[in-house]
């Protein structure tokens, strides 16, 4: 049995989504993202645990909950490498990875302090003009966000 | 054309781009009619303008149109906290066309997306300026003859420079090569150059305007601004390098001409306008030819 399988079995959930390889800094970002901060179902969550692969990590468990693509491709912007494992009584029922989506809207803010989505109340959108080394074109001011420097809404 | 807002010099096509300027040609040759003498233009400038709003205004005016608006934010409703929304959506009510200049950027585009009629943007910040850019294109074609593979050559600030970004962006149409005159702190930014890039276009890039001169069909002149500086004595450096001087010009190609989109400083001495090869006063002109030409087409009179 996998260490992954054992970790899960911990606090395993009966159904629900177990979202995976979490960078440790942005496990907080992504429960806003997906705003488990206002679910009234079970939710775990860790930072910092060991990974193999990218040598720390963060981990959230929502009970009774699946997610639809786009709301999970959002948490592609802070967490790239994120695996969403989906559990059904108990047992792995589905595994993929998130992708980042073509278009971002309403949830990043524009880095831009002079756009107009920062001084008039408007729903932000950006093309995604790089994936790998993030970088939104923001559709009004058409200034660039990266990264480093996204906050959300 | 008709109907469409113009907020970014991309929202048109190269062929757009080139039915502006033919249009322009026709009011060029008869500035005079009566084609707008039914329709309303607003003319919102929430900042200062000096050419882009007389040249509007000169435009619909001499078109025999009417116009509503204002020429600073000071004395309208935005003061009492009015949102942008509202002040479109009103102003939609009382005009067939809403021209706006504002200093946050992306409004225009907003504006756009939220007015039943058409907006041109003339003006949002930094971002963007596409009137500048066609009477640009108006200005090069006319003295060149053509747009294709001219050499052309920028100079001053081409970082912050809004008017030389989308010049440059709308050039790549036209197998332009590119000579970039800055101090190395003020280079064009890369998000510009992708543009080049993408084209497979040429540009070299010079800290030194005097050896670009002889090869230059077009010298495109800007001004360096001190605010962009934190240091004031590296803006004093700075401001006298980029010095253009009737002596400098004596030796160009036939068909040279300085271009600078106004207003000047100190980087064109005024012994330069007199010499044939000044075109920034024309250039100045050609700005209400083209704002004819871009509102007739816009209102579908074209």
């Amino acid at each position: 049995m996998s260490e992954k399988i054992k970790e899960l079995k911990v606090s395993a959930i009966e159904n629900g989504t177990v979202i995976d390889h979490i960078p440790s800094t942005a496990v907080f970002q992504v429960i806003r993202i997906l705003k488990l901060d206002s679910f009234d179902n079970m939710v775990l969550f860790a930072t910092n645990l060991e990974s193999k692969k990218y040598g720390t990590k963060g981990l959230i468990k929502v009970s009774n909950k699946f997610f639809k693509p786009e709301e999970l491709n959002k948490i592609a912007l802070v967490a790239p490498h994120a695996s969403i494992i989906e559990i059904r009584d108990f047992q792995v029922s589905s595994k993929k990875v998130v992708e980042i989506p073509e278009q971002v809207t309403g949830i990043v803010k524009c880095f831009n302090p002079n756009c107009v989505t920062n001084h008039e109340q408007i729903n932000t959108r950006f093309s995604v003009i790089e994936k790998e080394d993030l970088r939104l074109k923001c559709h009004f001011c058409e200034k660039i966000t990266r990264r480093s420097n996204i906050e959300f809404k | 054309m008709k109907n469409k807002s113009l907020v970014s010099i991309n929202d048109f096509s190269k062929e757009e781009h080139l039915r502006v300027l033919e249009v322009a040609r026709e009011f060029e040759k008869k500035p005079v009619q009566t084609i707008l003498q039914d329709y309303v233009v607003a003319s919102l400038f929430f900042e200062p303008s000096t050419r882009t709003r007389l040249s509007f205004e000169s435009a619909v005016n001499r078109l025999g149109g009417k116009i509503i608006g204002f020429s600073e934010a000071g004395n309208t409703s935005v003061k009492k906290g009015e949102s942008l929304r509202d002040t479109i959506l009103t102003i939609a009510n009382y005009s067939d066309l809403i021209v706006m200049r504002n200093p946050v950027e992306g409004s225009a585009r907003f504006a756009s997306e939220i007015s039943p009629v058409p907006i041109i943007n003339a003006g949002d910040g930094a971002n963007q300026h596409p009137t500048q850019t066609l009477l640009d294109l108006y200005s090069i074609m006319k003295t060149q003859g053509t747009l294709d593979k001219l050499n052309i050559a920028f100079v001053g600030d081409l970082k912050y420079g809004r008017t030389v970004h989308s010049l440059v962006i709308a050039l790549c149409n036209y197998n332009t090569t590119f000579h970039l005159v800055s101090p190395t702190e003020l280079k064009l930014p890369s998000s510009v150059k992708m543009h080049i890039k993408e084209k497979n276009l040429t540009y070299y890039q010079y800290t030194d305007m005097e050896e670009v001169i002889p090869q230059a069909d077009i010298l495109y002149m800007t001004r360096i601004q001190r605010e962009r500086f934190s240091d004031p004595l590296e803006y004093e450096r700075i401001k006298n390098s980029y010095n253009l001087h009737n002596h400098m010009i004596l030796d160009t190609k036939e068909n040279f001409k300085v271009l600078h989109p106004l207003p000047r400083v100190n980087e064109i001495d005024i012994n330069v306008d007199s010499s044939p090869k000044a075109y920034y006063f024309e250039q100045a002109l050609n700005g209400v030819y083209v704002r004819q030409a871009l509102m007739a087409l816009i209102l579908g009179l074209r």
